[in-house]
């Protein structure tokens, strides 16, 4: 006698949701989490919380570049600083502060920033254009730090932190709980954009291009053209996260721009597993947790990147897919 | 035609010799940082980015051996040594699992690496910045300035070093072992050479050498736990420059750099005229990609 096969005694499709309800069910109790946490936690894990989703935007937006192009970016420390740096400009020269304002003058300035990049280090590969990104953030570094007059210097600019103001709708100072959920609102919808272009054809293009380049090439596509793309989108992510940075600390600094804030980037990359999106915020929460305890068991003097950076060399060696990367294929469906 | 007369009568010709003096004195210790990190390149295929690292660790060991034995050239070679033992080992810990896999994950674990060993040293020595004594005391006149001889001592030192390096590379049996991995890795194999021990041993070699360029230049400037990074960006752009992989490029590159660098230097403020060295850097990209200093593009 043959047994009837599993799934036509018991329809398993039926019974089991399908992948688009689970991912969208997953990301509503995600933000849903979110959005209650300020209101449960203290002051300090607050801001904590707020500033880990926006280092978590700014390793997203290279995570485009790493993880669906396959180009190590060491430069996003440019993009960031330029969004800031845009971001207090405008604030600093109009009044009263706007925040829209704020946003456009830095998705300029990184939007610059990144163009320059692109245009110079598009046509190299692999470490070549690690290396040159990274001495290409350097060269920013540089000017803002010597250029004392417009940037401040080393010691940075302060100001004032709009209003969070909707045209003729709303119009409120920013206290810690909705400068949360309007970081939180921002990430969710970089998520979601980004999401939706790593899935578009152009998406895909930039995906062929990191598995084989010359094939990709071959096949008839401007590859240089969408390298230049691709690095553009993601400076222009990465300066809207110096935007978010600049507003929620009142404060740019010349520090944020030197490269090991890209280092860091990188870091969260390779930790939360890159290629996935979402990995890259967890691994920036996890990076920023652990300095966080690990400078409360041990004081502020405890050199917290020695063991982070241990844990970092054996994820690359044992782990390198990260925390998430048992997901990546699910989260890339 | 007046200004342009006026231009080069303002060039302060005392000035250009001195920095003359000064770019080749440092393009000389920047060409022995480079030319580790160009070899490790140009056998491995590994970017590495703790050789700044490597360079402070050396420094640093330099002054504790001075501090402890009172002689600075014990100290220069205690130094080589202890951080060649280091590198040999952090290459047998982390990159030799990574022989094989994309390139790409070396750039990562030596940043990785490049991060705890400068926060250990943070952690270790403290931020205050350590000065070695100079080993040599005497100075003579250049125009208006009392210019110490340890500078053109530790200039022909590095040279020396170089060059017995390049000698050993053509004739030594090791070398002839290093330059037949970096030809051919499988057939290196086939002949019995033992490949994994040249990759650790280049290493090594590479690290002795960034460590000891760090305990030469150390009595010039302090030690502190960020020198690396200033190092390790100028090495980066002076291995581009020069062609990655290339011995005699670098050198030249380094020089090159470090020249125009100090020329600058008499109109730019110092901070400003790393600049320079970028710009060139952007020139090569744009126009010879694969180095300045590459006679056939490969």
């Amino acid at each position: 006698m043959t047994v009837a096969p599993f799934d036509k005694v018991m329809p398993l499709d039926k019974m089991r949701l399908s992948h688009t309800a689970v991912f969208w069910i997953g990301f509503c109790v995600v933000i849903a989490l979110l959005i209650v946490a300020p209101l449960f936690l203290p002051e300090f894990w607050r801001r904590f919380l707020t500033e880990c989703l926006i280092w978590g935007l700014l390793a997203m937006s290279s995570d485009l570049l790493i993880g669906y192009t396959g180009m190590i970016s060491f430069g996003h420390s440019a993009f960031f600083g330029l969004g800031m740096y845009g971001a207090a400009g405008a604030l600093i020269a109009v009044s009263p502060p706007n925040l829209w304002l704020a946003i456009l003058a830095g998705l300029a300035g990184a939007a610059c920033a990144a163009l320059f990049v692109a245009f110079f280090s598009i046509r190299l590969r692999d470490i070549y254009f690690a290396i040159t990104t990274l001495i290409f953030s350097q060269i920013f570094y540089v000017i803002i730090f010597t250029w004392t007059k417009v940037t401040g210097g080393e010691n940075g600019l302060i100001f004032t932190r709009p209003h969070l103001s909707i045209p003729f709708i709303y119009d409120a100072r920013f206290n810690s709980t909705t400068m949360h959920w309007f970081v939180l609102a921002v990430v969710a919808a970089s998520y979601l954009i980004l999401r939706r272009v790593t899935q578009s054809p152009f998406g895909m293009v930039l995906q062929s291009i990191r598995e084989n380049e010359a094939r990709t090439r071959a096949i008839g596509y401007a590859v240089e053209r969408y390298k230049m793309m691709s690095v553009m989108l993601s400076g222009l992510f990465a300066g809207l996260a110096g935007v978010l940075y600049a507003v929620q600390n009142q404060f740019v600094a010349p520090n944020f721009v030197y490269f090991l804030t890209s280092g860091d980037t990188v870091m969260y990359n390779v930790i939360g597993g890159i290629g996935t999106l979402v990995g890259p915020i967890v691994g920036a929460g996890f990076f920023q947790l652990a300095r966080q305890l690990l400078s409360q068991f041990f004081g502020d003097q405890f050199p917290y990147l020695i063991p982070l950076g241990i844990v970092f060399i054996a994820m690359i060696i044992f782990l390198p897919q990260g925390i998430l990367g048992f997901a990546r294929r699910w989260l890339n469906r | 035609m007046g200004a342009i007369v006026q231009f080069f009568q303002a060039i302060p010709l005392d000035l250009i010799i001195i920095q003359t003096v000064n770019g080749i004195v440092t393009g000389l210790i920047l060409a022995l940082v480079a030319s580790g990190l160009t070899l490790i390149f140009g056998i491995m295929d590994v970017v590495n980015f703790a050789h700044g690292e490597l360079f402070m660790f050396g420094a640093y060991m330099g002054v504790v051996l001075a501090a402890a034995t009172g002689s600075f050239w014990l100290a220069l070679v205690g130094a080589a040594l202890i951080v060649a033992i280091l590198g040999a080992a952090l290459q047998i810990v982390t990159l030799r699992p990574l022989i094989g896999r994309d390139p790409l994950n070396t750039i990562l674990v030596t940043f990785g690496i490049s991060l705890v060993l400068q926060n250990f040293a943070l952690w270790e020595f403290g931020p205050t910045s350590r000065r070695i004594p100079e080993p040599m005391s005497g100075e003579f006149t250049l125009f208006y300035l009392q210019y110490p001889w340890y500078r053109i001592f530790i200039a022909a030192l590095s040279a020396v070093i170089i060059g017995g390096f390049w000698l050993f590379l053509k004739y030594g049996k090791f070398g002839i072992w290093i330059r037949a991995t970096a030809q051919d890795r499988v057939m290196a194999q086939a002949m019995g050479i033992p490949v994994p021990w040249v990759y650790t041993g280049v290493f090594a070699i590479g690290a002795a050498m960034a460590a000891a360029s760090g305990v030469l230049f150390a009595p010039t400037t302090g030690v502190d736990h960020s020198m690396g990074l200033d190092w390790v960006l100028r090495a980066f752009i002076v291995v581009v420059v020069g062609g990655m992989g290339n011995l005699g490029g670098s050198i030249a590159a380094a020089i090159f750099i470090s020249l125009l660098e100090a020329y600058a230097a008499i109109w730019l403020d110092p901070s400003q005229a790393v600049i320079v060295s970028f710009v060139v850097l952007i020139l090569t990209l744009l126009f010879r990609p694969t180095g300045l200093f590459v006679a056939t593009p490969r």
